[in-house]
């Protein structure tokens, strides 16, 4: 089997990824994932697909040359594939449609979600309307202070944002409490999962639906420079928009991939989400993978200045393809994120998500020492609406 | 024999059916861990599962998610649940311990190391909450060189396929789930699992345990009637989350105590 094909037939990448939840809801996965094996592979459902993302998404998203951020460097080219322009303004709605769209043929009218940053919660909350369907999202209580905009704006969308106290009451939280929904009222309720984590079939579906980032890539480059990036760069939290870029292009090994993690105040300082760079391997969630524990394998609280990263898990093809070194993990502070935000609006005239702004900072740290010819291709994953108030914050400055 | 398979033989000999009482490890602190497990068999306990506090325990409601988060607060780890096991053998030699709880911290320890210490603790068996019998192979051959056994979980989505699957990998007993939903969810469907125990019969022979919306002694007695035992916890972790610290053995013994006179009646 070529690694462009995992996971294999139980969800195995590697040793990583599998199904690791309690019997009670086996029979939902695996219905779900006979579902899914039958509908991508059927025209109907991928045309369906399509015509979403083209009239209702917005797709494709442009590829841009960043003209004076790339001058700034002084170094290698930065282009950046703008999922910022998306309807509901990141990449979450690739995936949140391509769920939607199996749960009405498995004929489900009530979806759940767990949201981060709020990003994924606006995106199934916007499907949810777009359809029809009853949405229910969980949000750990701590992102639902610092994410007020985004959970007005679910309410506005007509879903029902349920603030989750247990635990650390961040996104880990947020998808415990999900789980449990989806235990109780399995039968009429569809769990749209955010990220490429999760039991099987979960990180292989939002992989695919993300797919059409890498897809799009593929043809956009050559059509626009000629030729196929030096490296495609993408934040990873649980790594939903980073593995749409990615796996299209695993068999093109000319092209470097690189994750970035969130650093937070520095991987010394134990405060931060960059589980790859820094965790060790384990079960959480469903999937095993690398995660963020102690040496009890309790898992401990992440931090990063965005939400959307501040996650202890990774997506399990992550892991496998850090391990099998086709994949580069790094990691961005806060700070150095948040000077890559500031260029981006300054120089640039688009103001990223705090996530997508740690992609930005690597690139700019790489393309210093790299020849003007070569092509740094950032996936900018998300706008930074969403964040006025971090950011503002951070600055000293009350909105 | 297992000290399972002996507690069930035992328990057929005499008419009677095993009660299972789950308290998490550690909760509310260290030091009442052993008295507590010690308190339940003197008030009719057969078997005892041992819940090993985690982080993130998916698969239970909030009453036992704040037990876990009560025994991490003081620090209890599962080489500590491990030791209190120890300890209650000093005292104890007959009454079997399941260890239940989720993959990540025995992963942590690794698997080797974790069967030879639970077996060396005088544990009995092992139920990995978030291991399914696909992902289990690793543990089970482990736990089947230790003469552990390996307890798994039925549920009323279980279809008979995978009871036979279960039916071949799982030793000591199965414990159904009695609803869809988290552990102290809603009640129970008494109607449902008298359909579904003949079901999982055909397909598994050992004793078949039932938990998941069990109270009070009137249910663990119509429950008591159609399978081979009873679990309970989300009842009996609500009693020491709300009782003084000076009346919690006395408290947690008589609500047991009282569930057994019940049930046998």
């Amino acid at each position: 089997m070529q690694m462009h094909d995992l996971p294999d037939s139980k969800g195995h990448f590697g040793p990583y990824g599998g199904v690791f939840v309690a019997e009670t809801l086996i029979h939902a996965l695996d219905e779900l994932r006979t579902t899914y094996e039958s509908l991508r592979a059927d025209p109907d459902f991928v045309a369906e697909f399509e015509y979403e993302l083209k009239h209702y998404v917005g797709r494709p998203s442009p590829v841009y040359f960043a003209k004076r951020l790339t001058e700034k460097c002084g170094g290698a080219q930065i282009w950046l594939k703008r999922e910022d322009l998306n309807h509901t303004g990141a990449h979450k709605i690739n995936n949140t449609m391509g769920q939607a769209l199996v749960a009405r043929r498995m004929g489900k009218k009530r979806i759940i979600a767990e949201t981060g940053a709020g990003q994924h919660g606006v995106a199934s909350a916007t499907v949810a309307a777009r359809f029809g369907m009853e949405c229910i999202v969980y949000m750990g209580i701590e992102d639902v202070h610092r994410q007020a905009q985004n959970v007005y704006r679910m309410k506005l969308l007509g879903a029902t944002v349920v603030p989750v106290e247990s635990g650390s009451r961040t996104l880990k939280d947020a998808l415990n409490e999900a789980m449990r929904d989806w235990v109780t009222n399995v039968e009429g309720t569809f769990y749209i999962i955010g990220t490429v984590a999760g039991p099987h079939p979960y990180p292989m579906m939002v992989r695919d639906f993300n797919a059409v980032v890498g897809r799009e890539l593929l043809t956009q480059m050559p059509e626009t420079i000629g030729r196929q990036p030096d490296a495609i760069l993408a934040c990873v939290g649980g790594g939903s928009n980073a593995m749409g870029a990615f796996h299209p292009y695993i068999p093109h090994e000319e092209v470097r991939l690189i994750g970035v993690e969130a650093g937070g105040f520095g991987i010394a300082t134990g405060k931060h989400a960059a589980t790859l760079c820094a965790g060790r391997p384990g079960v959480l969630h469903g999937n095993r993978t690398y995660l963020m524990q102690d040496e009890n394998g309790q898992i401990i609280e992440t931090h990063s200045i965005s939400a959307g990263l501040d996650y202890p898990g990774v997506g399990p093809e992550h892991a496998w393809l850090k391990d099998t070194g086709r994949a580069e993990y790094v990691s961005i502070t806060d700070e150095e994120a948040l000077e890559a935000f500031h260029l981006m609006c300054r120089l640039e005239g688009i103001i990223p998500a705090l996530e997508s702004s740690h992609a930005v900072a690597h690139a700019m740290k790489m393309a210093r020492d790299m020849s003007k010819d070569k092509v740094l291709l950032v996936n900018l994953s998300g706008r930074g609406d969403k964040d006025m108030n971090t950011v503002a914050t951070h600055s000293g400055l009350t909105l | 024999m297992s000290r399972i398979s002996a507690t069930f033989e035992r328990l057929r000999a005499s008419g009677r059916k095993a009660l299972i009482p789950f308290v998490t490890a550690g909760d509310p602190d260290k030091a009442s861990a052993v008295p507590i497990m010690h308190a339940l068999v003197d008030a009719g306990a057969d078997i005892i599962e041992l819940g090993v506090p985690f982080s993130d325990p998916m698969a239970d409601g909030p009453t036992i998610q704040r037990a876990s988060e009560r025994a991490l607060k003081v620090g209890t780890s599962l080489r500590d649940v491990l030791g209190f096991v120890s300890e209650f053998r000093t005292k104890n030699a007959t009454t079997p311990v399941v260890l239940m709880g989720y993959a990540n911290p025995v992963e942590a320890m690794g698997l080797e190391k974790f069967t030879a210490a639970a077996a060396d603790a005088g544990v009995d068996g092992v139920l990995v909450v978030d291991y399914p019998p696909e992902e289990s192979e690793a543990l089970t051959a482990q736990l089947r060189a230790r003469n552990l056994d390996s307890i798994f979980l039925l549920s009323p989505t279980t279809d008979e396929a995978r009871m036979e699957s279960v039916g071949r990998l799982a030793t000591g007993y199965v414990y159904y789930v009695s609803l869809k939903g988290v552990t102290g969810a809603a009640s129970i469907d008494l109607t449902e699992v008298a359909e579904k125990i003949p079901q999982i019969r055909k397909h598994v022979k050992l004793p078949i345990g039932v938990g998941f919306g069990i109270r009070d002694g009137e249910t663990a007695r119509a429950i008591a009637g159609i399978s081979d035992a009873v679990v309970i916890g989300s009842r009996l972790v609500q009693e020491i989350e709300s009782s003084p610290h000076d009346k919690l053995l006395a408290n947690l013994g008589s609500l047991v105590a009282g569930i057994r006179k019940t049930m046998d009646a």
